[in-house]
This record gives structure tokens, sequence and C-alpha cells, in this order.
């Protein structure tokens, strides 16, 4: 079967659907997977309790690892945290190399995967369940998240594949495998396991939170502001799943790269919208800045009216920067590793800036303005993520929801072509490069397009928060073993950065 | 020391002129010419994932095209004609990267060509000649 022909058979059984179902195809849809949601979140989400709350082990699982590696690389976050940006401005890039991937380009690119719902609904969720104080585990969590990046980024570029064509891949599933082959015989059958697991949960990821999440959001969004419950489009969140799956299929399975390449340079300037409407807000409510600091730290220690006190607002604080910088997952690896560089930790420095931008920035950014606007409420009722982000910009800037709800439909597409294409190499690893595997994969990533904006929030963010977090459990267990191989990389640079052995390129070197 | 000649050029006809103008100096003072090519790119664009992954690949073909087009041609008819030239082939910005090859390759002097283009279109984007007469630390040439 053509491209073209399965694509136009899933629109058509997709068409076909509404004639069928009698009770509104969106319960339908939802009725069918919210079991198997719920069940698949239960188990990744098994908890433990600390001080009486129960506490996910994933979450544990990446705090730890975020918190050791930060120790093991005698805080790289903030020592590497100049030099980074000296990589990312081109100082040390050779000018013969021009026309490679950069620096720049590639954190450019891994921050528009991640910069997304993550850090406009999923922090309306932190700061409403967890109150102002989850901010500052947020913030903590992110930090602690740039030493994550920073392992996973290194690897991803130290053990990519470089094909004859010229072509580069690279990710958790090639460091996994061929890493830990490298340490000893002993360790490769692990290696190997811990690749198939990995991409095995990436794919899912890519249903879920790099999917259905960001359909569901953005859906729920355009409802509200045209109207709400009695909008035209309230209960047609399958048409909207269409109009989206269409466009995203364009891209993937059209290969319509000019849309994926015009939304690339759309993102950034949305962002960029984004963060200056927010300090727009947050200044023009300057007096009441000094109590929304006081209301970050007092809430972070002594929480009053949360759930399980101060692990509660540590739980979701730390939950939803995880969630929106994916340090510790993974994704990111991919992204980095097509940077044309033979040092890989440099592609690590710059990585430090993703979570830093992610949460320390963007996420915070968001949080204030909820409690600057006096948005927060611990009443409302936390499924409305989005809906709780736009209300605290439309008190302000009363036509901001409109902005916001095109940027929120932006990054959702962008974000979803990402994890699309984040779950393909993961999928291509596990069944072969074919024409037929990359058709399957791609018809199965529009199908839950649809799925995501039909599906209640509820299980759709629980679900894809499971399938993402997943992904953590390999990757960080591999890493454990590989943390050696990147501190010898790193020792070595350290020193010939610290001796002055690099060679600078650009302007400075000119005037010199 | 040889003296160097830095000649820009766009594509092998529109550049004719700068060319044969640069290969008159070449052959009275005995210079030795770079036949320059530059890629416009940017190292501070937006990208997308699959863009990256081809990056390289495409690069490579971009230098092999440029090569095979613009310059070698043209790098082929001077040495024919007893000039010694050179063909490089640079991405970057057209006016920033022949002014810091000039420096790089000790060139006495830079000459390119004119590009007929509206004056609407200078004003509103500059020119290559314009902007690299401001930057250029060497003198330049503008053939019309």
């Amino acid at each position: 079967m053509s491209i073209r022909k399965s694509g136009l058979a899933l629109l058509g059984l997709l068409n076909s659907m509404p004639v069928f179902a009698e009770g509104g195809v969106d319960s339908k849809i939802n009725d069918a997977i919210e079991p198997f949601a719920d069940a698949v979140s239960g188990f990744i989400f098994s908890s433990f309790p600390i001080a009486g709350v129960p506490f996910p082990f994933v979450l544990v699982w990446l705090i730890v690892g975020a918190t050791f590696f930060t120790f093991y690389f005698r805080f790289i976050n903030f020592r590497a945290f100049r030099h980074g940006f000296q990589l990312i401005r081109g100082d040390y890039s050779d000018p013969t190399a021009a026309g490679e991937v950069t620096h720049f380009q590639a954190l450019a690119t891994a921050v528009s995967g991640t910069v997304g719902l993550g850090n406009i609904a999923g922090v309306a969720v932190a700061v409403s369940l967890g109150g102002p104080g989850a901010t500052f585990w947020m913030i903590l969590a992110g930090l602690l998240g740039m030493s994550s990046k920073f392992v996973e980024c290194t690897l991803g570029v130290k053990y990519r594949n470089e094909y004859t064509d010229g072509t580069v891949s690279g990710g958790p599933m090639y460091y996994l495998s061929k890493g830990l082959a490298e340490r000893s015989d002993k360790l490769k059958s692990l290696g190997k396991v811990l690749a198939v697991l990995f991409a095995i949960f990436c794919v899912g990821g890519s249903f879920g939170g790099g999917n259905m999440f960001q359909a569901n959001q953005s859906f729920k969004q355009v409802v509200a502001v045209t109207g709400g419950d009695v909008s035209w489009l309230a209960d047609k969140g399958w048409l909207f799943g269409l109009v989206i799956a269409t466009l995203v299929g364009l891209v993937i399975i059209g290969g319509i790269r000019g849309i994926a390449r015009v939304t690339s340079k759309i993102v950034p300037f949305m962002a960029a919208v984004y963060v200056t409407a927010g300090l727009v807000i947050i200044f023009s409510n300057f007096s009441a800045l000094p109590a929304a600091f006081a209301a970050i730290v007092n809430g972070a220690f002594t929480p009053e009216g949360i759930s399980g006190g101060i692990i509660g607002v540590l739980f979701q604080g730390f939950k939803r920067a995880a969630f929106s910088n994916e340090a510790g997952i993974g994704s990111a690896a991919i992204a980095h590793s097509a940077v044309r560089t033979n040092r890989p930790v440099t592609e690590g420095f710059v990585a430090l800036y993703e979570p830093f931008i992610d949460t320390v920035v963007v996420c915070t950014i968001t949080a204030l303005v909820i409690i600057v606007t006096g948005t927060w409420n611990p009443s409302v009722d936390p499924s409305q993520g989005v809906a709780l982000t736009s209300a605290a910009f439309e008190s302000s800037i009363s036509w901001f929801p409109w902005i916001l709800t095109l940027a929120v439909v932006l990054f959702a597409f962008s974000t979803m072509i990402s994890w699309s294409y984040y779950g393909l190499k993961a999928w291509t690893y596990l069944f072969g490069e074919s024409m037929i595997t990359d058709v399957v994969y791609k018809v199965m990533f529009l199908t839950f397009v649809v799925i995501g904006s039909s599906m209640e929030l509820g299980s759709v963010i629980d679900f894809s928060d499971a399938m993402i977090f997943a992904m953590a459990f390999p990757n960080m267990l591999g890493i454990y073993f590989l943390v050696p191989v990147v501190k010898k990389e790193l020792n070595e640079y350290w020193a010939d950065y610290k001796a002055g052995r690099l060679q600078k390129f650009g302007d400075a070197a000119n005037r010199a | 020391m040889t003296q160097v000649l830095l000649v820009g050029t766009d594509c092998s006809e529109c550049s004719h002129r700068a060319v044969d103008y640069a290969a008159k100096w070449a052959r009275l003072a005995n210079l030795r010419l770079y036949i320059v090519h530059v890629i416009q790119w940017s190292p501070f664009t937006f990208s997308t994932l699959q863009e990256n992954e081809e990056r390289h690949m495409r690069r490579e073909a971009e230098l092999e095209r440029a090569h095979s087009q613009i310059i070698d041609p043209v790098v082929a008819d001077l040495q024919s004609k007893g000039v010694d030239a050179e063909g490089v082939v640079r991405h970057g910005d057209p006016a920033e990267t022949l002014s810091e090859l000039a420096n790089e390759l000790d060139a006495t002097n830079i000459i390119i060509g004119r590009k007929g283009q509206s004056l609407i279109k200078t004003k509103l984007f500059g020119s290559v000649a314009s902007t690299l007469v401001q930057i250029s630390d060497q003198p330049v040439t503008v053939i019309p």
C-alpha cells in the first residue's frame, strides 16, 4: 500500500466513525481507552509513602539521579554555565566547518521540542495543587535537571551512529547498547535490554505526552476561547483531532517539510511573545512581587492547606518540572546528537541551557503570572491546566487568551512533530528501517492525535506522564554505568579549556 | 611572497567581469587569485530535527555543487590561461566571510562584481558590495 493510500484509508476510517457512534464519538473513545490508560499509569507511578504522602518511585529516581550527577560532576550545572554560553555564541566554532549543525541550532531545536504545554498547563496544575511553594521545588528540580541533561547529551553525541551517506542518528538506544558493551562483556546484554526497553517506552511516550497530552490540551484551549461549553466545537474533539492529525500527517507522511520549517521558525517567536507578555504582567503587578516571592518560599517549606504538606508541594513541583524539561528522560539526547563537534562534552555544556530556559525561566514566569495576578486558587479544578494560565493572563491583558491559544496550538504542534521524530527513531531501532515500519508507526501516531483530543484530561494526563516517565528507568540506570566515560571526557576537555589549549575563533580572535 | 587577490563570485556568468579584471592584474603583476564563493548560511537560524540530521550530507552536496557549477569552471579557465588560481567555497554571510577570508589568506585586495539589484531591495536588505566596503580591512574593488 502506498503512503498516500494508507493515509487516506486512515482518514476514511476516522471519518466514518460518527456514523456508527450514537452516544458521541468522544465518550466512546474515552470509555474504550480509559481503563487501559489508568492501568498503565498506575503501574508506572507505583508509589511508596514518604511522611504519609504516596510518592511515586519514578520521581525519586529522577531527583536522586539528578542530584548524584550534580555532585559527581562537581556542580557542572553552574561551573560550565559561562563556557556553555561561549559555545552557543560560536566563540569556538571553526569557520572552515561553517554550514554544519551548530551548538546554537542543536539547542534551539531541542528547546522547541520541550518548551510547550508543560510550561503552560503543567505549571498551572502544579501551582493549583501544590500552592505557590511548588514553584520553589520546580526551580530546584530544573537546576538539578541541568546536570542530567549534561550527561545524557554528552553520551548522545559520543555514541551516535554516523552513516556513510552523512546523516547521523543518536540517543539513549545507542549509548545504552554501544556504551555498556564498551564497558565490559557482562554489561553488553544489559545494555541491549535497556536500549530495547528505552525504545519501547519512547514509542509509548511519543504517543502519550508527546502527542495525546498536546492534542488534548490544545483542544481544551480552543474550546475555551470559542465559547466554552456552548462552543460549537465543545463535543467535537475528534474533529479537532482530525484537523491536527491531517496537518501532522502532511509533515510526517506527506513529507511537506515547508510546514515543519515554518513551525520551527514561528515557535521561538511565539515563545518570545509569551515570555514578554509574562514579564509585562509580572512587572505591572510589581507591588505584588515581594508577597509572591514570600509565598513561594514560605509555601515551599511550610505550606498551608496543601494535601501532603511539604512533601505534597515538593511532589507537585518536581513532577511538573520533570515533565516539562524532560531531564533524565532521554529524549533530549536524540535531539542534541546531530551537532557537529569532535568533543562530545561541548554539547553537554550547551544542553545545560535547556532545563534552564525551559524550567528556571519559562516555567517560573508562568508560575509568577499565576501568583501575582491572584488567579491561583486551590479550589480550581486541576484538570483545567491551560485554562488557569489563560485566565491569569486574561486578568491583565484581556485579549491575550487568543494569542495564548495560538501559542498553545503551535507549541503542541511542534512538540508533536518533535516527538514523532523521537518515537520513529526508537521504532526503527526496534523494527529496522523500511517503508512499511515507517508508515505503520506514523499512522499509529496520527491515530493517537485523534484519540488524545477526544479523551478527558484525567486519564490522558496520567497516561502521558506514565509513558514519558517510564523512559527514565532504563535511561538513568544505564547512565550510572557510563558516568566514568563522561567524567574522563570532561576532565580532558576542562584541562584543555583551563590551559587555553582550545582554539578560539570569531571576533574576539580577530581583535586580538 | 606572492601577492594575493580575492575574487568573490556569485555564479560563473554574472561574475565574469570581476574575474576578467582580476585575471588582467594577476597576469600583469604575477599575482595569485583565490576565486571565492560564499553559500548564504547563518549559525543562528532555527531548524527542524530532520534538517539537523541531514545537515552534514546537505553541506557536502552544497559544497560539491558550488565547486562543480560555479568555481571549478572559472578556475580551470584561468589556469589554462596561465593564471595562478585556486577555488574556495565557504558557508556564511557573504560580506563577512569574504572579509574574514581576505585576512586569513593575506589578500591585498578584494574584487567583487556588483549585482544589478533594484534600489529598493538594496535599501531594505543592503548589498554584499556595500556591506563589504564597510567592514573589510582590505581595499575593495567593485566591478560594475
